[in-house]
């Protein structure tokens, strides 16, 4: 008896010892993957999985009604080429995009710099300019189309008392666009100031006092030592920006007066390209899934494009300055 | 120093805690969803697009049967029904009871599978109650009843007394109504009212109303009787487009979309002096601008009767007391529950014997100067005739409106505007 627990107790002490680092070494490989998977988990449930099966939706022709797809390979891509409505859509999102993007970043830099001098009260306006971020977005719609309604709105008011006539914002394209830039620009110039104002407190002081000594006043110093080394910041808030302005929807739909069909106005003059798949897939009786699919693709398409040539340009521009 | 998660068997150990505590989670919240639906009371679920004017009858109803709990969800017109696609296509979500109205009846039958063949549950016996047409609207394709009427929307024209005393043209309702016995002289009277008429105010308050309620007295319209869609050779369609074109060129016309903030504003601020009053209307007005109370009126509708809205109570299949959701869908559609509606919003009964009742037809409604709408709408109501009716009936009144818009906001002659309404009507159709 004695002899035989004397020659187990050490296989089983050495088993045990092995299960143990068989656990040790299974733990530190698998563990690091399981604490990023809830990452990955979710990205794939809600992010990958949906694009993939929207990629098959759109070669199939289905209604939401009835779930019976028939496969239909690129009728539905080659269908959106000719369809002069979808092409309109895209035409009144890029415009959307540039007259709301452009001054709304240079504003956004403009208010980094002023909130990143020695103000009076400055964290109460730092939390301030981010108060619009807050704000439901619905509710900022539909204040918003409030002030730029034709007969009773304020913007028109305000206008009247300059001796102005009246302007029909909804109803123009320039002027819609200008309306919804407004919006736009309102909710998000905030954010990107804070963004500008967090890299802008990366700079270090001794560059501004270099320049201060060769003569540089506050216009050259922002000029040349801000600006250029806020471009990686800024490239990143031109990225964000375009993927946001060319999904635009909430803004114009809760614009429309008229609260059936997602048209985007009687003349479909700021039908986003959301607001037009919107359309074809809920928004009338239509339901045609199988096209909004593929509108949902050709905005991914587009999406990718704009942002590499927006990329580019905004590198080049670096790469000349420096 | 120690730190956390320093020793492997802490983090074995830790590994396993993670686990548990979320399979723990996990279980506790199947527990929780679970033990929702295993309570004595059943709480019934209503969708509505706007009020119905149901809240009484639900206190009524749960006092009549104690197990039963009713939850009302309201969204607007087009919301409501969109959701009720998606809540349809992924087989959860509907409430017990759905809307739908009339406009995309045609659309929701073609999917009979979805909904509660309600004559399986004895609606048979009940079709009596409703007008014949209205009872066939809501018959899909299979001979399945997906559908119990609520209201139709026979027509007549509300008009502001006030308004039309001041544009030198006669108030009484009798008088009014023998002005306009066509759409063409309804357009006349425009031209006259708008001699007259106080600065910055229109005789109507939208051609895609007018245009709608054209529309709403013919048969067939916009589909003939084999589901075709015959928007462009239709004469009667263009007709209709070409006398709401007279009026709108004639300046009579606000340009406000219909249902819109502006639109609303319109009725508080009086900017137009007639509006076309589909039955519900009258509901929408006392709503929108109480304050305006006995300065309306109403008269007949020119070029005879018609039906505009109305809408159906179905039970999706999905739901998990469809029995329930049927008796009481059968409660508020019954003749006592239609009636009190009737006098509490105007929303008109749908069912032939009490449009002859004397509760209905005695019924005069204060806000409208105690214009006798029982007798007005109800007798308009029996003389319909119903119309052919499509999938794609809500598309298509879409395109019209924003083409009519088009032409009222000076983007498009008539006739280029005509044009693209047809390239759209080919396009959805």
């Amino acid at each position: 008896m004695s002899e035989q627990t004397a020659v187990e107790a050490p296989v089983a002490a050495r088993s045990r010892r092995t299960v143990r680092s068989r656990l040790h070494r299974v733990d530190s490989k698998a563990s690091p993957y399981l604490y990023i998977s809830p990452f990955f988990v979710l990205f794939g449930l809600f992010g990958l999985f949906p694009l993939g099966y929207t990629a098959w939706v759109a070669l199939t022709d289905r209604t939401l009604l009835d779930p019976h797809a028939s496969f239909v390979g690129l009728d539905n891509f080659s269908a959106l080429i000719h369809d002069s409505y979808f092409w309109n859509a895209v035409e009144n999102t890029l415009g959307i995009f540039l007259i709301s993007t452009i001054p709304q970043l240079a504003f956004a830099l403009f208010l980094a710099y002023l909130l990143n001098t020695k103000l009076r009260a400055r964290t109460f306006f730092r939390m301030f300019v981010l108060l619009p971020q807050v704000t439901s977005l619905v509710a900022v719609a539909l204040i918003f189309t409030q002030l730029f309604s034709h007969d009773y709105g304020l913007v028109n008011y305000v206008l009247g008392q300059f001796g102005i006539h009246a302007v029909n914002w909804e109803a123009g394209r320039f002027s819609s666009w200008i309306a919804l830039s407004v919006m736009v620009t309102w909710r998000w110039a905030g954010y990107n100031a804070l963004i500008y104002l967090a890299a802008m407190q990366g700079i270090p002081d001794e560059l501004y006092e270099a320049a201060a000594i060769d003569g540089a006043k506050a216009w050259k110093q922002f000029r040349y030592v801000t600006v250029p080394l806020l471009r990686p910041t800024i490239i990143f808030t031109v990225i964000v920006s375009t993927i946001g302005g060319l999904q635009l929807f909430t803004e114009p739909y809760l614009f429309e007066p008229l609260k059936q069909g997602a048209t985007g106005g009687s003349a479909r003059q700021y039908q986003t390209v959301v607001m037009y798949l919107y359309e074809k897939a809920f928004a009338g009786t239509q339901f045609d899934f199988g096209y909004a699919a593929a509108i949902g693709w050709a905005l991914v398409l587009l999406i990718a494009v704009i942002s590499l040539v927006n990329f580019l340009i905004v590198r080049r521009i670096r790469s000349a300055e420096s | 120093m120690r730190t956390f998660l320093k020793t492997p068997r802490r983090r074995a150990t830790t590994l396993a805690a993670v686990l548990v505590a979320l399979a723990v989670a996990a279980a506790a919240f199947a527990a929780s969803t679970a033990s929702g639906s295993r309570s004595d009371t059943v709480t019934l679920r209503v969708g509505l697009f706007g009020d119905f004017g149901y809240h009484d009858l639900y206190a009524k109803y749960e006092k009549s049967h104690p197990n039963i709990d009713i939850k009302e969800d309201i969204e607007s017109y087009p919301d409501h029904h969109s959701n009720l696609a998606k809540h349809l296509a992924v087989g959860a979500g509907a409430d017990d009871i759905e809307s739908v109205e009339v406009g995309f009846i045609a659309q929701f039958k073609s999917q009979p599978n979805l909904f509660v063949n309600l004559k399986k549950l004895g609606a048979n016996s009940l079709q009596k109650q409703w007008l014949g047409w209205k009872w066939q609207q809501s018959i899909a394709p299979n001979g399945a009843q997906i559908g119990l009427g609520t209201d139709v929307g026979s027509l007549a024209i509300c008009y502001r007394k006030d308004l039309f005393k001041k544009a030198g043209l006669p108030t009484n309702r009798d008088a009014v109504s023998k002005l306009w016995p066509t759409w063409q002289a309804y357009m006349n009277v425009g031209k006259r009212f708008q001699k007259h008429a106080p600065k910055g105010v229109k005789f109507f308050d939208a051609g895609s109303n007018v245009f709608n309620a054209i529309i709403a007295q013919l048969n067939p319209a916009y589909y003939d009787s084999h589901g075709k869609v015959i928007v462009g050779s239709n004469a009667k369609v263009k007709a209709a487009w070409d006398v709401t074109m007279k009026g709108v060129q004639g300046k009579q016309t606000a340009g406000l979309a219909a249902f819109s903030n502006d639109w609303n504003t319109g009725y508080k601020k009086g900017t137009f002096a007639t509006v076309t009053c589909p039955a519900w209307m009258m509901g929408y007005i006392q709503g929108q601008a109480p304050k305006t109370k006995g300065k309306w009126d109403i008269a007949a509708v020119p070029g005879g009767g018609g039906n505009w809205g109305g809408s159906f109570l179905t039970v999706p299949k999905q739901g998990s007391h469809t029995k329930e959701a049927y008796d009481l869908a059968k409660f508020l559609t019954s003749p006592a529950s239609e009636a009190y509606i009737f006098k509490q919003t105007g929303n008109l009964p749908s069912q032939p014997k009490l449009l002859k009742s004397a509760a209905v037809l005695g019924f005069k409604n204060p806000f409208f100067s105690n214009a006798p709408v029982g007798k007005i709408f109800g007798a308009s109501a029996m003389k319909l005739k119903p119309q052919v009716l499509g999938p794609h009936q809500g598309d298509i009144q879409t395109a019209v409106s924003n083409a009519i818009q088009r032409v009222e906001q000076h983007k498009q002659s008539p006739d280029k505007s005509w044009k693209q309404f047809l390239k759209d009507v080919k396009a959805v159709s």
